[in-house]
């Protein structure tokens, strides 16, 4: 469990950092190592250099613009976490960071890092789907947005290129009165979700949409379209919330593993839709 | 001291040291310019090996050494195996490094050595071996099947050992029977996850000739033994130390593990230290794990519940080699008839080969497995005659008049016939029934189950034999210059509170602090006689050896005191460091007592003067040692159990389980226990609890994962699932005490008692809050969502 050689740089600017990473195809970005480290000692990953952004000017902190949490590369989990500005613009990032292994990890981890790692059962991309958020990238090619929708391709599989780095992730501020929640379940408290749905519940006129992602389910952070289109249409009825639960089974596409089968994940996704979207609607006006 | 030590919630003496991380562990050694140890390890569970190229390894930068079994000389053979027993039929053990075979994935065959771990490990990946796979059985049943795969072609269907135990006359018993439950349960296998992997330092000094060695290990007399025996030296030039050592739970007694012979072996011939520090990976592919058993338990009953035979056949999964003997499947044989009376038992087990990593020992040691036998059959009895769970146990359970209770035919791990020495088990039951009123709890199901809520009510009795010989020993000794007693033993401690524990009684005996009391252990220098720390003996052995030795040292030093004080000895107390006359303010401390026993040449301070051959008091007729007296205030006895003493205990959950999720939740964990008389109740509960929360691992989380191929798939703690803090509830404890006749002190041990009911408890209350949704039964540990899934989808109860 010790990694096998590489070049270690500590850039100290964007430009410096973007001009390392493009002229190595096998270079690995560095931010807070809580999953790229592990994968280094257990000699799972191998690059030939890595870039360790945490000196770089620019990456540090979070701000709300534009209707966006505008979370930078080096946040941690846990700043955004016990940030309350962040808290009242959108309750459920704190919510879900609950979920997010546990203090110490979450002390070191970034949120950007998550993202980019893209693990299928992770919480928090799947709250930057339900979100509707997006993260912005920078390499020799310029800066360029990519839709969260566009950006879990698969498991631990995103569409950045190879030479981009993810400089930010954007977070949308919950409209007014909306309700959010955050049902996950795991084997032990703060491991990788078995399954989670993320829901948020928006007035819109009269009527009332519904957001729903899950993470654990499928080779990469899902909306629960179907499911979405049930409540818009049916609104909340017993019979909706079965139909929705019915729905998101056919979401569910990992196959048995040791932690749980797919028959058992299929009905549990069911039941958290349902208690996601019951707890969402309490808290929304 | 007037108040007594022995009994007292005492902190314990170690814990400041370990909690602001300044304790030293094998890796924390100092050992300047040491080399380090990384292993090519085999990817296969069986193959030939049809050759091994370290060439390229060998030309990499940093390397010292690599070795294959060609060149390891003398080491290049089977490795003993430990604990003989008839019922084996040459029994296999593993071989440092392969020759030819391998046998289970992470069995070693290269060591490589060099200047630091990153570059052993880089070099590692460059020694090449070329391996023919050979088809693989892992599944323990199907491994004993006629034209299973072998793992050794010399056992066919895999049988290791095979061995039928028989106590009174269960074919009468059976014939007369009115009614028979038979059940079939598994568990599965899991390990000790010591929170230090395994590790070995060595270093060879050619001038004086001599070996030490740092060894993350339990027993470090026996590996002493061992590598003198292996290198064919004199023991007193090896030196084994055990420093602290960051948990064992039974792993870390197995020896040799190959690190333990290869480290030493690598040090003495390049004449640098070597280190080999174990990864969470390789203690996962390469040390001991423990538990899979599959029982067949039948119980014969009357329509009254009363069991009068027991019939158990199982299935032991040894891995692919059998270094420590028949000894798990032998303590879960001889376990199966818990606390009851149950007269007539017949035994028998298969011990497995499988081509996994061998299984010796984990904490709790075979009793989980028969625990969870015949615990579950007694609520399967209790179901199908229509009685209650306590009171189907009530019935059965061993009276307190009717101890010793002998289980003649059944001979324990010590090799003596169980032999349940004391207790008061209805008591017991009846404060867990206290506690739970199940009478209570059952309205309150009811009312649950009316609001959509599965409440359930689990129970388990166990038994635990405890503190087997052969022997431990005690040296005491009083500073002269401090009055400090030290007090050395053969043991090691994996933070268990030897030091304080032992204190405890020696503080009594000579009528000193509990912190003036040094106790010196995991070093065959500091004292070489003795065994290891295994198998809840620690407290009874070396506890029981070590008082023997306060007392002579009392007794000497009243002498004494006596004789300095010229009074007599009956007129003298010990307290507070010092002799004192009762009733007076004359006093002699223990330093200037140690100081005037042992006749001095020079006086280098003041109360030494008193000792020397023109002072006053050594004026006496003869040498200044009598024939027959010994120097100072010290003496070394020694103390050999008669047999196991039996501690036992029951243990009590409510649990809520959601059958949506499929989630159980701990919602009361009681447990009522009895280790005899308690040295340190603070130090029991620690042991009691650590041991309950290894047990809710097993009965709901920890399961090691190999697929078909024999590929251990769980090989790390995000898939290994270890229950963290937030697993684990609050638990209650309440305390027996019936001690022991069988030693001085009463005691009995408890390292191990904490894990043995867990999964039963577990998978009786999970039962019990389910029963309106299924019929199904719990009868596999560890009890998943998906297995709760899997029952609540089948056969729905009508109604």
């Amino acid at each position: 469990m010790k990694p096998p050689p590489f070049e270690y740089c500590a850039p100290r600017s964007l430009k410096d950092a973007v001009e390392l990473l493009a002229a190595d195809p096998s270079a690995m970005v560095l931010a807070g190592g809580q999953s790229l480290i592990p994968a280094l000692n257990m000699r799972f990953a191998a690059p030939s250099r890595l870039i360790d952004i945490q000196h770089v000017e620019g990456l540090k902190g979070v701000v709300i613009e534009g209707g966006n949490i505008i979370v930078r590369a080096m946040t941690r989990h846990r700043e955004l976490e016990l940030n309350d500005e962040v808290f009242r613009a959108n309750p459920l990032i704190r919510e879900t960071m609950a979920h997010v292994a546990h203090v110490p990890i979450r002390n070191r981890g970034t949120v950007v890092g998550s993202l980019c790692h893209a693990d299928a059962a992770a919480e928090m991309p799947s709250i930057l789907l339900v979100t509707d958020g997006s993260v912005v990238t920078e390499s020799p090619r310029g800066r360029r947005e990519i839709p969260a929708a566009d950006f879990f391709q698969f498991h631990m599989t995103t569409s950045r290129e190879p030479d981009e780095i993810v400089v930010e992730a954007h977070f949308p501020v919950l409209p007014q009165g909306a309700g959010w929640a955050f049902e996950e379940f795991t084997r032990r408290h703060g491991d990788y979700a078995i399954a989670a749905v993320a829901a948020i519940v928006t007035r819109a006129g009269a009527t009332d949409v519904v957001s729903l992602s899950a993470c654990g389910v499928a080779s990469r952070p899902i909306r629960l379209t179907v499911c979405e289109q049930i409540f818009a249409a049916q609104g909340f009825t017993d019979a909706s919330f079965k139909a929705a639960g019915e729905a998101a089974k056919e979401y569910v596409t990992a196959p048995d593993d040791i932690h749980a089968t797919n028959d058992y994940r299929r009905d549990l996704l069911a039941s958290l839709v349902v208690r996601a979207v019951e707890k969402a609607l309490t808290r929304s006006r | 001291m007037s108040t007594k030590m022995f009994g007292a919630r005492i902190k314990r003496n170690i814990d400041p040291q370990l909690l602001i991380g300044e304790g030293s562990f094998v890796d924390d050694i100092p050992l300047a310019g040491a080399l380090h140890v990384a292993f090519v390890r085999s990817p296969f569970a069986r193959a030939k090996i049809k050759s091994i190229s370290t060439e390229f390894a060998e030309q990499h930068p940093g390397v010292a050494a690599v070795y294959t079994c060609d060149n390891i000389g003398a080491l290049d053979l089977e490795l003993p195996q430990l604990i003989p027993h008839p019922c084996m039929d040459s029994p296999r053990t593993q071989r440092p490094l392969a020759r030819g075979d391998v046998y289970y994935v992470g069995q070693t065959v290269a060591m490589v050595v060099a200047v630091d771990r990153y570059t052993a490990e880089d070099a590692a990946a460059l020694v090449d071996v070329d391996y023919d796979p050979l088809p693989v059985e892992i599944d323990l049943e199907k491994a004993i099947l006629d034209g299973a795969p072998l793992v050794h072609p010399t056992h066919p269907n895999n049988i290791a050992a095979d061995l039928v135990q028989i106590s009174g006359d269960p074919d009468s018993a059976i014939a007369g029977a009115e009614h028979v439950t038979k059940i079939r349960v598994q568990v599965d296998r899991s390990t000790a996850a010591p929170m230090e992997c395994r590790a070995v330092a060595a270093t060879f000094d050619k001038v004086m000739g001599e070996l030490t060695v740092w060894d993350s290990t339990q027993g470090p007399i026996a590996i002493r033994g061992g590598l003198a025996s292996i290198f064919n030296i004199d023991e007193d030039k090896v030196r084994v130390i055990a420093p602290h050592v960051g948990g064992g739970f039974g792993q870390k007694v197995l020896l040799f593990y190959p690190d333990e012979l290869l480290v030493p072996f690598a040090a003495m011939q390049l004449g640098r230290p070597v280190k080999f520090i174990e990864d969470r990976r390789e203690n996962f592919i390469g040390s001991s794990q423990e538990r899979t058993q599959i029982h067949e338990i039948e119980l014969y009953a009357k329509k009254n519940g009363e069991v009068i035979a027991l019939v158990d056949r199982f299935l032991h999964d040894t891995g692919a080699f059998i270094p420590y003997g028949i000894a798990v499947a032998q303590v879960a044989s001889t376990s199966i008839a818990g606390p009851y009376r149950i007269p007539n038992i017949r035994v028998e087990f298969k011990a497995v080969y499988t081509p996994t990593v061998v299984v010796t020992p984990y904490r709790g040691c075979g009793r989980p497995q028969a625990n969870f036998a015949i615990e579950r059959a007694m609520d399967k009895l209790a179901e199908e005659l229509g009685l209650d769970r306590f009171e189907v146990r009530r019935r059965n359970l061993i009276a307190d008049h009717e101890f010793p209770y002998l289980r003649k035919g059944l001979l324990f791990a010590d090799g003596l016939p169980v032999s349940l020495d004391s207790g008061q088990y209805h008591k017991a039951l009846q404060l867990l029934t206290e506690k739970l009123a199940p009478e209570e709890f059952a309205v309150q199901q009811k009312a649950a189950r009316g609001a959509g809520r599965y409440l359930g009510l689990g129970l388990s009795f166990y038994v635990e034999g405890t503190g087997l010989g052969p022997y431990e020993g005690g040296h005491i000794k009083i500073h002269p210059i401090t009055g400090k007693v030290y007090v050395n033993t053969g043991l090691t401690s994996q933070g268990q509170g030897h030091d304080t524990v032992f204190a405890q009684i020696v503080a009594d005996q000579l009528g000193v602090a509990v912190t003036d009391v040094i106790l010196v252990e995991g070093d065959t220098k500091a004292f070489d006689w003795g065994v290891a720390t295994f198998a809840s003996r620690a407290a009874v052995v070396s506890g029981n050896a070590i008082h023997k030795s306060a007392l002579i040292v009392r007794k000497k030093t009243l002498a004494a005191a006596a004789n300095m004080l010229e009074v007599s000895a009956d007129d003298l107390e010990l307290r507070d460091g010092a002799a004192w006359v009762k009733g007076s303010n004359r006093s002699v401390s223990l330093a200037a007592i140690a100081t005037a026993t042992n006749p001095l040449r020079y006086a280098f301070n003041e109360s030494a003067k008193a000792a020397t051959q023109f002072a006053p008091a050594s004026k006496h007729d003869g040498p200044p040692l009598a024939e027959g007296q010994h120097p100072g205030l010290e003496a070394t006895d020694y103390y050999s159990p008669p047999s196991a003493t039996w501690a036992y205990g029951v243990h009590g959950a409510i649990v809520e389980v959601d059958p949506e999720i499929c989630a159980i939740k701990i919602k009361r964990y009681v447990c009522i226990h009895d280790c005899g008389n308690m040295i340190n109740p603070t130090i029991v509960e620690g042991q009691v609890m650590g041991g309950i929360a290894q047990g809710i691992g097993g009965a709901m989380y920890e399961r090691i994962e190999y697929d078909t191929e024999g590929n251990l798939i769980n090989a790390n703690f995000v898939d290994f699932l270890v229950p963290y803090a937030t697993e684990i509830p609050p638990i209650e404890i309440l305390h027996l005490e019936t001690p022991t006749p069988l030693n001085p002190l009463g005691v009995k041990g408890v390292g191990e008692a904490g894990c043995i009911p867990v999964a039963a408890v577990i998978a009786s209350a999970v039962e019990d809050a389910l029963r309106p949704l299924t019929h199904e039964h719990f009868y596999h540990v560890p009890i998943t969502p998906s297995a709760i899934h899997a029952a609540l989808k089948k056969a729905a109860p009508a109604n």
